[in-house]
């Protein structure tokens, strides 16, 4: 333990400016496309040409003045779904990332502070629920309870939950083994102070770049499953099943179907780059080395 | 010191990164070595003698470099050289034996393939000749079975004999200069000593030039001829062992033992406040770590639990707390019989209980602020709030000696004494009858101790508090008990008012604690292993 | 270092702590396989009320509603179900498939045996392509980290990790195939091809896959070398003047095997998850496409039979690599 004297104090919003200052250019151009496509996602009506599923010319036509991208299989404007789908894909693979990350950092925490068998029952049957493939579990049940947009939701929640769960538990661990958690335990705190207090603020930043990855990888379930015709269901525009929908056109050299496969990509590549900042000035840790 | 010395080194500064600016580790430090001679390095936590240390092999750790100045070893300039310039250099002329030998050791290859490594990649011995050489040595070190010890794992060798094998490492390719950085600061005293020993004789026997970095001021002495003095990266002074122990010259030099020097008077005897009776303990599905325990902790009164890891004064601890409840025994408080477990103890009985940990970084909760973390025992259990309990924690920051502007700040922003203090408040702030404190000046530097451990008799003195004092350090003990219990693998050997346990007869094992540690006299050590040869 | 340790003498009871570990892991796997068939057998109990309308469509009368029942086997206790289903799943018998061809019904494992052997075999190719290239290129970056080299390894495998598969696949598809015309874009193949030109029809679907799970298994087995990089003994290595090759390969890689062992499962198994897009993408006869399919036409009994062997394959595979690490751990082959 050092005994040098008390560092220079800054405040929080002084040190996150110097941060965010040193912030490297993939996180940067991270960051801006990401805000891009949230204002796309958020003024999609304003922004897009077109209805989402509003039928305009014939199937198939090439780029032009008026169809900036063509339009697709069924003469829909192509750069209007793009925009629209924009908004469906982020916004369900967000609320399904944010259900999964409420059950399993709750269950997770809870699991890591009670310890004993309830721990044991619950690790045991999440390693075994975790030992389905992801893409194979939601297939199995979407095939059961049909593909609409509630079910995808919540099964993508649930196969996502077991993960988080894993994660959350992991970190709590480490907190929970702590002396101030057990100095709180034998002052006689209650578990729900001690869970929202003492462990919740420090299982939250890892927590804030796991959701990142944790996005990125629905984000990806989602569009694959919509890819394969399983997911968001037509005439709702998603970058997945749009790609599908006009691969017929990669046959014969045209690149519009990858345009929204791009989009897709586009984001998660966005996404991680300011991850694995966030994870870099972390993971340097609060307290210098 | 001769005319061509073996290591010189002239106006050395190394800077480190921190927070994204070079900052100074050594600020300008002038050191020369001879060959066969042993200087000790010596400083607290942050006096940059680690890196001096390591600076020798021409290296620095990761984040740090070199700023100015120039080593030279041997005539040859290891800064111009570069790190892989200085590599032939490393484990065939210069060694180097890390502290924690457990870790320095690869866990996946057999200890000789280790120990011979650096020879045979050097391309200095063949591999029959390095095997031999190496089971020499291990003989050398004293280490028990030295034809088979070598093809055992890391994980099956104790700490003590990992420490000798990593020395008989250094040895192997005969170096020119050994840096031993702080080889048995891991150990238990005890075990210290048998290292200790083993280093220098085979340091003696080749003729190899040492430098011997630790913070401890008793073991230095035994070890080198010279010692230096480091702090904030510069040299506070610099002397032959004998002369710099018979009148250091500077007021840092001084002041560096003087915790050694603190011994509380004998109090009056007092009533009983807490009774442990009988006590043993177990953790789930393991053996028992604590068997048959008694102790007595008078009111206003400190007794200090005083034995090596393993003795099992920590679990007492916890049995005391009702973490872990007994398999057997009665613990009283106050006259009232004491539940085993937490739950069942009144909300009271737990406020006049409290505990103090031996880091104060993973006690403290690095998100709370200090009026959150000494404010909440004062809502939890005088219902205090708003300006009242600001108040009572500006009070509390003053007891413990803090300006009362610290409450707004975070742990992390203060420094390790600063942090162990908030520990104490955030004690006190339940207004207990007893604290227990588990190692609580283990991990700070001797300065610091003393002023924790004179704040915590202050604070005795005043309010009539008990204290439970663990401790594995002898001069601790001296400096603050009123009874000793001594433990050795979870019993108790012996206990009693501290100027009967520390003083003859003692019991065997108390006998060889006490023996085992350093005195701060060059002579000790060769004292007591005569004393021992001859049984 | 040394070869010569015939002296070595192993304490006698490693034997039976390593049958110990590894029974306990083989333990494990049987109550994770037990849990992965319960949950695939109760999601069959799960069916909606509806279901066997929406199966028969219009042909549904309450009779043949009931029929159906009788027939999945509905009108039985769960447990005695159950029993019967792991019995006949034991046997290779996945029950019949929904989906009537003609008035005969077939068999599951008939329709998944040859699409199966399709699967295994372009799983094959990736896994001899993909392990030993990302092995390779995740020691070489961790060996010259913070190199130019390792720089454009690391930014190009986070953007291929970060693309959809599909995205991949028709990329490649495009420029190989529509472009250049070197390979074909659909990899249909059939039992009878020769093996030549069954491995051409295959390179790009392969290719697809091995581009996916090189960047995730190059990118993990860095991390690894690099975590143990920063123990201690790394830097006594140093200080007894290791070269850095010979730091990575002797001292680091043999501490870093049980997590690459790990690795190297995981993303083989995650060869599953690629092979249902690549297949649908070149439309591979494969047990991925087949299960596709099945989802849309809801075949549940096909579905069922997919699953169990994805999951399967994915729980023997790190079944495998937990076994591997026990066996590499000198802390239970010699204990103390």
């Amino acid at each position: 333990m050092t005994d040098l004297p008390a560092p220079h104090r800054r405040s929080r919003g002084e040190r996150l400016r110097a941060k965010f200052a040193k912030a490297p250019y993939s996180a940067r151009f991270g960051m801006v496309m990401l805000s891009l496509y949230i204002i796309t996602a958020l003024f999609a009506p304003v922004l897009a040409p077109y209805g989402e599923a509003e039928v305009i010319g014939k199937a198939f036509e090439p780029w032009s003045a008026t169809h900036l991208l063509g339009t697709d299989q069924l003469g829909r404007d192509m750069a209007a779904r793009i925009i629209y789908a924009a908004r469906n894909s982020m916004g369900i693979a967000f609320l399904a990332t944010v259900l999964s990350f409420v059950t399993g950092g709750l269950f997770g925490i809870v699991s890591a502070l009670l310890g004993g068998w309830a721990d044991q029952v619950l690790s045991r049957l999440v390693d075994a629920l975790m030992a389905i493939p992801g893409l194979i579990f939601a297939l199995m049940a979407l095939s059961l309870f049909g593909p609409t947009v509630v079910n995808l939701i919540i099964i993508i929640a649930a196969i996502d939950a077991t993960r988080v769960f894993r994660l959350t538990r992991a970190v709590a661990l480490g907190v929970v083994s702590q002396d101030f958690v057990e100095a709180a335990r034998l002052r006689g705190e209650g578990t729900l102070w001690i869970v929202t207090r003492e462990i919740l603020p420090h299982t939250l930043p890892p927590l804030i770049t796991e959701f990142g990855l944790r996005y990125c990888f629905v984000f990806l379930t989602i569009s694959a499953l919509s890819f394969l015709g399983v997911g968001l269901q037509p005439p709702m525009a998603d970058w997945g099943s749009m790609v599908r929908q006009n691969a017929t056109l990669i046959t014969y050299g045209n690149v519009t179907p990858l345009l929204p496969a791009a989009a897709i990509a586009l984001l998660t590549v966005s996404v991680n780059f300011v991850v694995d900042w966030l994870l870099q000035i972390t993971g340097g840790g609060r307290d210098g080395r | 010191m001769g005319a061509d010395p073996l290591l010189h080194i002239k106006g050395l500064r190394i800077e480190g990164l921190s927070d994204g600016s070079w900052r100074p580790i050594l600020r300008g430090i002038d050191l020369h070595l001879a060959r066969g001679e042993v200087l000790g390095l010596i400083g607290e936590s942050g006096a940059g003698k680690s890196t001096l240390g390591i600076s020798a092999m021409g290296a620095v750790r990761e984040g740090c470099r070199f700023a100015d100045g120039e080593i030279r070893f041997d005539g040859q300039d290891l800064i111009a050289l570069g790190d892989e310039g200085c590599r032939p250099l490393r484990g065939a002329r210069i060694a180097y034996v890390a502290q924690s030998a457990a870790a320095s050791f690869n866990p996946a290859h057999r200890l000789i393939d280790q120990t011979i490594e650096a020879s045979i990649q050097h391309g200095l011995l063949t591999d029959g000749a390095a095997r031999a050489e190496a089971v020499a040595l291990y003989r050398q070190m004293q280490l028990p079975a030295p034809e088979e010890i070598g093809f055992r794992y890391p994980h099956q060798v104790s700490g003590g004999q990992l420490q000798r094998v990593m020395t008989a490492m250094a040895m192997l390719c005969r170096p020119d200069l050994i840096i031993f950085d702080e080889p048995t600061t891991a150990l238990d005293v005890t075990t210290q000593v048998e290292v200790l020993a083993a280093i220098r004789s085979a340091v003696k026997t080749n003729g190899t030039a040492a430098i011997y970095v630790t913070h401890d001021l008793a073991v230095v002495s035994q070890m080198a001829d010279r010692i230096m003095v480091l702090r904030h990266g510069q040299v506070v002074e610099e002397a032959q062992t004998r002369a710099m122990l018979a009148a250091p010259t500077q007021e840092y030099t001084r002041s560096l033992w003087a915790v050694r020097k603190l011994n509380r008077p004998n109090q009056p005897d007092a009533q009983a406040l807490l009774t442990v009776v009988g006590a043993s303990a177990a953790y789930p599905a393991g053996p028992e770590v604590l068997r048959d325990v008694s102790v007595t902790v008078p009111r206003g009164r400190t007794v200090a639990v005083v034995g090596e890891s393993g003795s099992g004064k920590s679990t007492l601890a916890r049995v005391i707390t009702g973490l872990l409840p007994p398999v057997a025994g009665t613990i009283t408080f106050d006259g009232t019989a004491l539940s085993p477990t937490l739950a069942g103890r009144s909300h009271d009985m737990r406020r006049r209980i409290q505990m103090i940990y031996q880091s104060a970084d993973t006690a403290l909760n690095s998100r709370q602020r200090l009026s959150e973390i000494i404010g909440r025992p004062l809502s939890f259990y005088h219902g205090l709030s708003g300006a009242a309990r600001d108040r009572r924690v500006a009070e509390l920051l003053e007891q413990i000696e803090l300006p009362p502007d610290f409450a707004d700040r975070f742990p992390q922003e203060l420094s390790g004494g600063q942090k162990q203090r908030v520990s104490i408040a955030r004690a006190l702030a339940a207004e207990p009858d007893l604290i227990l404190c588990d190692e609580v000046t283990s991990a700070l530097d001797q300065i610091v101790q003393e002023e924790i451990l004179r704040l915590l008799m202050r604070l005795q003195d005043e309010k009539g508090i008990s204290y439970l004092f663990i401790t594995h350090d002898i001069a601790t003990v001296r400096a603050i008990a009123d009874r000793v219990v001594v433990m050795h693998r979870g019993a108790v050997v012996e206990q009693g008012p501290k100027a009967q346990i520390l003083s003859p007869p003692h019991a065997p094992y108390t006998r060889l604690l006490l023996s085992s540690v350093p005195e701060m006299d060059p002579d000790w050590l060769g004292r007591l292993l005569e004393l021992r040869s001859r049984g | 270092m040394s070869q010569s340790e015939a002296t070595s003498r192993r304490p006698r009871s490693a034997a039976g702590l390593i049958a110990a570990t590894v029974a306990r892991r083989l333990g494990h796997g049987a109550f994770t396989l037990f849990v992965v068939s319960l949950v695939i057998f109760s999601l069959m109990s799960l069916m909606p009320g509806d279901f066997a309308k929406s199966i028969l469509g219009q042909a549904a009368t309450p009779e043949t509603v009931a029929a159906f029942q009788r027939e999945v086997g509905l009108d039985v206790p769960p447990v005695q179900r159950y029993v019967a289903w792991v019995g006949n799943v034991a046997h290779g018998d996945f029950g019949n498939s929904f989906v009537t061809s003609g008035a005969k019904k077939r068999a599951v494992a008939d329709i998944i045996a040859p699409r199966l052997k399709n699967t295994m075999f372009l799983a094959l190719i990736t896994a001899a392509l993909a392990v030993p290239l990302a092995l390779g290129l995740g020691i070489l970056t961790a060996l010259k980290r913070n190199s130019f080299f390792d720089r454009a390894v690391n930014a190009l495998t986070l953007t291929t990790i970060s693309m959809p598969e599909f995205f991949m696949a028709y990329l490649l598809l495009m420029l190989f195939s529509t472009k250049l015309h070197w390979l074909p874009g659909l990899a249909t193949v059939d039992a009878g091809d020769p093996f030549l030109e069954k491995l051409r029809r295959c390179t790009l679907p392969a290719l697809t896959l091995t581009l996916v799970i090189v960047a995730h298994i190059m990118r993990m087995t860095r991390a690894a070398i690099l975590n143990v990089l920063d123990d201690p003994y790394m830097e006594m290595a140093r200080f007894k003047g290791i070269t850095r090759a010979r730091m990575v390969l002797r001292h680091a890689l043999p501490n870093a095997w049980a997590p690459i062992a790990n690795v190297v499962a995981f993303n083989l198994a995650y060869l599953i998850v690629g092979v249902v897009i690549v297949e649908v993408v070149f439309a591979y006869p494969g047990i991925g496409q087949l299960m596709v399919d099945a989802v849309s036409t809801r075949d549940i009994p096909v579905v069922q039979a997919c699953s169990l062997i994805f999951a399967g394959v994915y729980v023997l595979l790190n079944l495998a690599a937990d076994i591997a690490s026990i066996l590499s751990n000198p802390r239970l082959l010699f204990p103390r």
